[in-house]
């Protein structure tokens, strides 16, 4: 299982590498994003030090779902889906797969949009420890929620409009665990750890449900 | 047994109109507004039941020992009625909040909790309805649904916890188990439990039946489409 997780997510990220999706259009998609924000609250620097947690939560949630629609926009052509399914890869191994692949790409991007939001927002990152422990955790979550829904929703003409539908309102704990434990975090405020047993319970529910539910759904994508 | 719970619906839903709106007292702190007491609740409590019976359908379409299409339309046929149902419990309550709490909308943990809930359902209604293979649609939304549900407990948890953290109660919360509901207050919201429990079955039943109905329409619609172009083209057919 595992061996066939790293063929896989080696697979897509050596695809992200030569073909630069990620890197030419869904970060600076993201980057964007936080510069709007900021018009939306009038380059108030009070107020986007203050929401800076959160907003950097969505950006990642929005740079999330496009990654996930990648993922799976890689084998959508040319009967790919097939040729996997026919691999003999353990199902188990190809969601793990695509799901660090998804994580991999999200963990790079995150990295900028800290930058980002240092830059842009005038946050200051301290308490690194636990931002970077919440973040991986976040990661993890969404990965493994997004690549289960980006295979539910794999293979249907209309899956750019279905899958943000389907994955946001599932992801929403992480988002507010996540942002609850940076926003604390960077005003040094008690009470972060109680927020990552959300973190640790949705990546563990949603890794368990993409390794029983993967098979069954591949088969049908 | 359909006739029959269509007739207990209609008429306990109109009995408990007209006790709701004539002969019970109104409230001595929230006076006349207390008679969505007999709508709100009741109205919730289907939609809860709703998506628990479409959870259940879901599992149990998914166990292969009990494999069947009833599963998945009994399935499809709860969550459409819960969603009207957790749609119509936003809006009456949001329509109770504003005169009581003074807003249309409080980051309540329940509140937060169901509107999430609303949304992960419309989004496995979307998700059936751009699916055409009937197996394919079966097996996907039976594990999106389950997926989906088993968020729940976990939003739940967060808002709850988000909820108790950060947003100190800034709304007057009228608890509704303070004031002891009874004599015809307690009769009345019993009934309305019970007509709105009835009204859910009774729509079930139809809509399970349309359910059966299309896909019956899916099974025998390409053989009559098939029979209908042959019909039209044999007599030009000979005449070439």
């Amino acid at each position: 299982m595992f061996r066939d997780a790293v063929l896989v997510a080696g697979k897509d990220l050596k695809v992200e590498y030569r073909s630069r999706v990620g890197a030419q259009q869904v970060l600076p998609f993201a980057l964007v994003v936080l510069v709007i924000f900021a018009f939306t609250l009038d380059a108030n620097h009070d107020l986007l030090q203050t929401a800076a947690a959160g907003l950097y939560w969505v950006a990642v949630l929005f740079a999330g779902v496009l990654t996930v629609q990648r993922s799976f926009a890689l084998e959508a052509a040319d009967g790919l889906r097939d040729g996997l399914r026919l691999s003999g890869l353990d199902p188990a191994g190809i969601f793990l797969g695509k799901a660090a692949a998804v994580a991999g790409q999200l963990a790079v991007l995150e990295l900028f949009l800290a930058g980002g939001i240092a830059v842009l927002y005038s946050a200051s990152l301290h308490g690194i420890v636990l931002l970077v422990l919440s973040a991986v955790l976040a990661t993890v979550g969404l990965a493994a929620a997004g690549t289960v829904y980006g295979i539910v929703a794999a293979g249907l003409g209309v899956r750019e409009t279905l899958l943000p539908l389907l994955l946001l309102p599932v992801v929403a704990p992480v988002l507010l665990a996540a942002s609850k434990v940076w926003e604390i975090t960077l005003q040094s405020g008690p009470g972060a750890w109680g927020w990552m047993r959300i973190l640790v319970i949705f990546a563990v529910v949603y890794l368990a449900a993409g390794v029983l539910a993967f098979g069954p759904l591949l088969e049908e994508s | 047994m359909r006739r029959l719970l269509g007739i207990g619906s209609v008429v306990g839903l109109t009995l408990t109109a007209i006790l709701g709106l004539f002969v019970t007292p109104p409230d001595r702190v929230m006076g006349t507004l207390v008679r969505l007491l007999y709508v709100h609740p009741s109205v919730a409590w289907v939609a809860y039941l709703a998506f628990g019976v479409t959870a259940l359908a879901c599992i149990c379409y998914l166990w292969p020992r009990t494999r069947a299409p009833f599963w998945d339309r009994l399935a499809v046929s709860s969550a459409e009625i819960g969603v009207v149902f957790c749609a119509l419990t936003l809006a009456t309550g949001s329509i109770w909040g504003r005169p009581t709490w003074g807003v249309w909308w409080a980051w309540d943990a329940r509140l937060t909790t169901t509107a999430l809930l609303l949304a992960l359902f419309i989004g496995y209604l979307a998700l059936r309805r751009v699916t055409v293979d009937p197996g394919a649609r079966a097996r996907r939304s039976a594990v999106a649904g389950l997926v989906a549900f088993a968020d729940v407990p976990i939003v739940h948890m967060s808002v709850v916890w988000w909820n108790t953290l950060h947003q100190p109660a800034t709304v007057l919360r009228p608890s509704l188990a303070s004031p002891t509901v009874s004599g015809s207050m307690a009769w009345t919201l019993l009934l309305s439990f019970v007509s709105f429990t009835l009204l859910y079955g009774w729509l079930l039943m139809h809509r399970y039946q349309n359910s059966v109905l299309e896909s019956r329409l899916e099974e025998e619609g390409m053989e009559i489409a098939l029979a209908e172009r042959w019909a039209e083209a044999v007599p030009s057919g000979v005449g070439r």
